[in-house]
């Protein structure tokens, strides 16, 4: 049985599309080319031969709206966008909007995705702005597709335009039905030749008839199947040689010697070496992994002086000078209305994107042009990075991002996309660079540890008077408060990105980087667990402490929503029940989360029982795709909460796998109730973000809540926590 | 270098190789598999998990010789006749992946729990399944995905 010929069941459509036809492309197979293997021009020239990605981009999206919609002879309509679908649901998201301000039934739309010569440029998949950035762009585009069909079917049925509609790809005589000419008639596969006069207006989302409407997913059956084809799966004519790469024991070290004689002796094993890089490149992967064994090389280390334990106190040395990200009032003032000022600092470790498929990359070069099928969430700036490597012109270099197996801003860097094309023009052949865990942990760029210190105080009727804020290293997104509080400030030393040498130099002794939500995990976890404090303090519910400290509407509703899904009722803490509440804004969303947890006081072990969370995001375009990105940052946000942080020695990074550095797993989740509030009157916002921002505060208010102990540094370890429980 | 003759999906197949290779990469670059996945390397994800005679095991652990004359099942041989077996077909309905990497791990490691303990219980399910590594935090809908494959399962469909 060959599996491209699985059939879903019939019954399935039914079950899983709330009022809509199946998206899945009608011709499986064309679809599977056009995204995992790149042949597209093969494959379907008949349907496609038209699309061509605008040449020379470097910055801003194409204003030609055939660089993001094709109408194909068949009818088939193929929507291109530059972004990348790496789990997150872009592939769902993106076409739905196309689909609607079209007009066309989703289920007749395929997708191109992250590929250099077809679809128009974007800076990359990351920062929950393919709906909420990209969004606008790829609707105003398809409802100039649409005004630009309806007019040259005016002429066509010689009605005037103002009397057509449209629908299901079909433009219609709102007097006389039986006047009609489907899109595919008008185009003939053709581009869309038109210049309008006027620019269309996007529906009012009262119009929508398909965004909104949970859609399943277009990659179900490849991932089910094993069809689906991640960057390390492509086989490019002629197969590729793996190619394992010397690294370093450091960073900062460099290569004093080397000998690469032993690796030579294995069959089939072809040595590499370019300036101090050098490769070991075998048909087997894991002949070249012996092949690498055997490389025998001496380094000379450059180790910055601190480690996991020592890095808060040079961070409080070494970090840039303060920036003002956000003022009102005066502190001075705030100190004198205050009843006592309470002073706290919070520390956070660094923490890895260990996406399970580590990064990867197949390069093939065929008359001076070079491929690459990367596993990245950056293809046109990769694109760019490897014309600069390799001293190529745009023409010449075509990235193709297949399916990503994960990427939560860990593969916004694709360094092992340039490895792969310098390699395969080394060694005359295609080459595939599919990095080890160890590499993985190596070059990831870290979400950074950080230091955030914050001094408060409140008046006698439980307001807050002064909120003084100080963050090192993370970063300003999520650092600003949402509380109503009349003398505050918001400095920041130090952003997330950058690094190792690079950015702030020697902060760090790696390269750091975005990591699902950048820097606002930790900024949520010092805010709302001082905030719990706080309220303690006062002697107030949680909840009612917010509340009362709240304007924002927008967070009150949340606040107010999120308690009545989990049934919160009000108590001061700790109340020895273990529940707790934190909330945030992230990417435009307003997100609050509550928590129930067990600590073990002998092992000092929390388990998350259940978390509850109310999400306003605005317009919601794919409900059950929102719901599966809540779901997902609750899970993954146990992580960094309880057991994720990066060992490390100077410039050695200790962890090089699962034993040591501990992501969440299924005996640890809890149960999860979502409730995503309606709110069609603010355009779609972020949603792969923003609910794993509170789940730092929201263990750690639980925990509190539950034994008095207060935790001020994440992970959450056992051991932590029992140090905590000692102080109590 | 010798000849391994094993079952590969039900087909009969001969590799001739060093018998000390691990079963991932044989499947993955001398058998063309793609669908068995690397993660770690090390045992420690379960993205590379097959069925050897009906057992899961980590591919990257195991030797292609240790197989020699046994049924090997990777994430490209489970559906039949056309049809997704019951595991597959839960988790698309459940949507229980996002990234979809860590899936056929899953969906094997799952399956060979079902085809030993078909009655398998949620704790049971959360025990078998707690070596299986998701980054993505799909754990809630694989539990329930493989929840609804152990009731098909019972009630005989495959
Ligand atoms: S790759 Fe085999 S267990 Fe991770
Ligand atoms: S779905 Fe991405 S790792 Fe599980």
């Amino acid at each position: 049985m060959n599996p491209e010929d699985v059939k879903l069941p019939d019954d399935i459509d039914s079950e899983l599309v709330v009022d809509g036809p199946t998206t899945f492309p009608v011709d499986r197979r064309d679809f599977v080319k056009l995204t995992a293997t790149g042949l597209l021009v093969l494959v379907a020239i008949d349907r496609t031969g038209a699309i061509a990605a605008p040449q020379g981009r470097g910055g801003g999206y194409p204003t030609d709206i055939n660089a993001y919609v094709h109408v194909g002879a068949d009818g088939r309509v193929t929507c291109l966008v530059g972004k990348i679908e790496m789990g997150q649901g872009a592939m769902m998201a993106l076409p739905l909007l196309l689909a609607e301000e079209l007009d066309v039934a989703p289920a007749s739309v395929d997708v191109v995705m992250g590929d250099t010569d077809l679809c128009p440029w974007d800076m990359g998949t990351f920062g929950s702005l393919s709906v909420r950035q990209f969004g606008p762009t790829l609707r105003q585009a398809a409802a100039e597709a649409r005004a630009a069909l309806v007019e040259m079917a005016a002429e066509r049925l010689q009605v005037p335009a103002s009397r057509l509609a449209t629908k299901d790809g079909v433009v219609f005589d709102t007097a006389d039905a039986t006047k009609k000419i489907a899109y595919a008639r008008l185009t003939e596969g053709k581009r869309i030749e038109r210049t309008l006069t006027n620019k269309p207006a996007v529906k009012s989302p009262a119009a929508f008839t398909v965004v909104g409407k949970s859609v399943p997913r277009r990659d179900a059956l490849d991932k089910v199947t094993g069809q689906a084809k991640y960057a390390g799966d492509i086989v490019p004519p002629g197969g590729a040689l793996h190619a394992r790469i010397l690294r370093p024991p450091a960073h900062g070290a460099t290569l004093a010697s080397v000998d690469t004689s032993a690796a030579e002796k294995i069959a089939g094993v072809k040595v590499i070496r370019d300036g101090d890089t050098i490769a070991v490149l075998h048909e087997h992967r894991d002949e070249a992994d012996t092949a690498l064994a055997l490389v025998k090389a001496q380094w000379t280390r450059n180790d910055p002086p601190f480690d996991d334990v020592t890095m808060f106190d040079h961070f409080l040395k070494a970090a840039p000078p303060p920036q003002t990200s956000g003022q009102g009032g005066n502190v001075a003032d705030g100190e004198k209305l205050a009843a006592e000022v309470v002073e706290r600092t919070y520390y956070d470790s660094y923490v890895a994107h260990a996406p399970m498929e580590p990064h990867a990359a197949v390069a093939a070069v065929e008359d001076g042009k070079v491929t690459v099928w990367a596993g990245t969430q950056t293809p046109f700036p990769l694109k760019n990075q490897i014309m600069q490597a390799l001293r190529l012109p745009a023409e010449k270099v075509r990235v193709i991002t297949p399916y990503v197996g994960g990427g939560f801003g860990g593969k916004s860097g694709s360094r092992q996309g340039v490895e792969a094309a310098r390699l395969a023009m080394l060694a005359g052949k295609p080459v595939r660079v599919q990095w080890s865990r160890e590499e993985e942990f190596f070059y990831d760029t870290f979400r950074p540890a950080a230091v955030i210190k914050i001094r408060s105080g409140m008046d006698g009727a439980k307001k807050l008077v002064l909120w003084d804020y100080l963050v090192y290293c993370a970063g300003d997104r999520g650092a600003a408060h949402f509380y109503d509080i009349p003398n505050h400030r918001t400095l920041t030393r130090g952003s997330w990105g950058g690094g190792g040498g690079a950015g702030a130099a020697g902060l760090h002794p790696f390269a750091i980087g975005p990591w699902r939500a950048p820097g606002a995990n930790t900024n949520a976890f010092a805010r709302e667990s001082h905030i719990d404090e706080l309220a303690a303090k006062a002697g107030l519910d949680p909840v009612e402490f917010r509340l009362k400290n709240l304007k924002d509407p927008r967070m009150v509703r949340v606040v107010n929503a999120v308690a009545q899904k989990f049934g919160w009722t009000p108590k001061a803490a700790p109340s020895r029940r273990g529940v707790g509440i934190a909330c945030g804004i992230d990417a435009g969303t307003y997100v609050a989360l509550m928590a129930e947890v067990a600590v073990d006081s002998t092992t000092g072990r929390v388990q998350v029982k259940r978390v509850a969370c109310a999400q306003e995001m605005g317009v919601v375009v794919n409900p059950e795709g929102a719901l599966c990105q809540i779901e997902g940052c609750i899970t993954m946000g146990l992580g960094y909460t309880l057991s994720e942080e990066v060992h490390f020695k100077g410039g050695q990074v200790l962890d090089t796998n699962f034993d040591s550095y501990e992501l969440p797993r299924f005996s640890q989740v809890p149960k999860i109730d979502v409730v995503i509030l309606d709110a069609k009157d603010i355009p779609a916002q972020g949603g792969g973000e923003p609910a794993i921002v509170p789940m730092g505060a929201v263990v750690a208010n639980a925990i509190f809540d539950a034994t008095g102990a207060r935790l001020y540094r994440m992970p959450m370890t056992p051991a932590r926590v029992k140090a905590a429980l000692a102080k109590t | 270098m010798r000849p391994v003759s094993f079952t590969l999906n039900g087909k009969p197949t001969r590799v001739t190789v060093d018998e000390n290779r691990p079963l991932l990469w044989v499947l993955r670059d001398d058998l063309g598999l793609t669908g068995t996945k690397f993660g770690c390397g090390e045992g420690h994800c379960g993205s590379c998990t097959v069925l050897v005679n009906n057992e899961a095991v980590r591919s990257c652990a195991m030797s292609i010789g240790d197989v020699a004359g046994k049924k090997v099942t990777t994430i490209e041989g489970l559906a039949a006749g056309g049809r997704l077996n019951a595991v597959q077909d839960a988790f698309v309905r459940h949507t229980a992946f996002q990234c979809g990497y860590c899936t056929p791990g899953m969906i094997l490691g799952a399956y060979a729990l079902l085809l030993k303990n078909p009655r398998a219980t949620r704790a049971e399910i959360v025990s078998q399944m707690d070596t299986h590594l998701c980054r993505c935090g799909a754990h809630v809908r694989i539990v329930q995905a493989v929840e609804t494959a152990a009731a098909a399962m019972k009630g005989g469909t495959r």
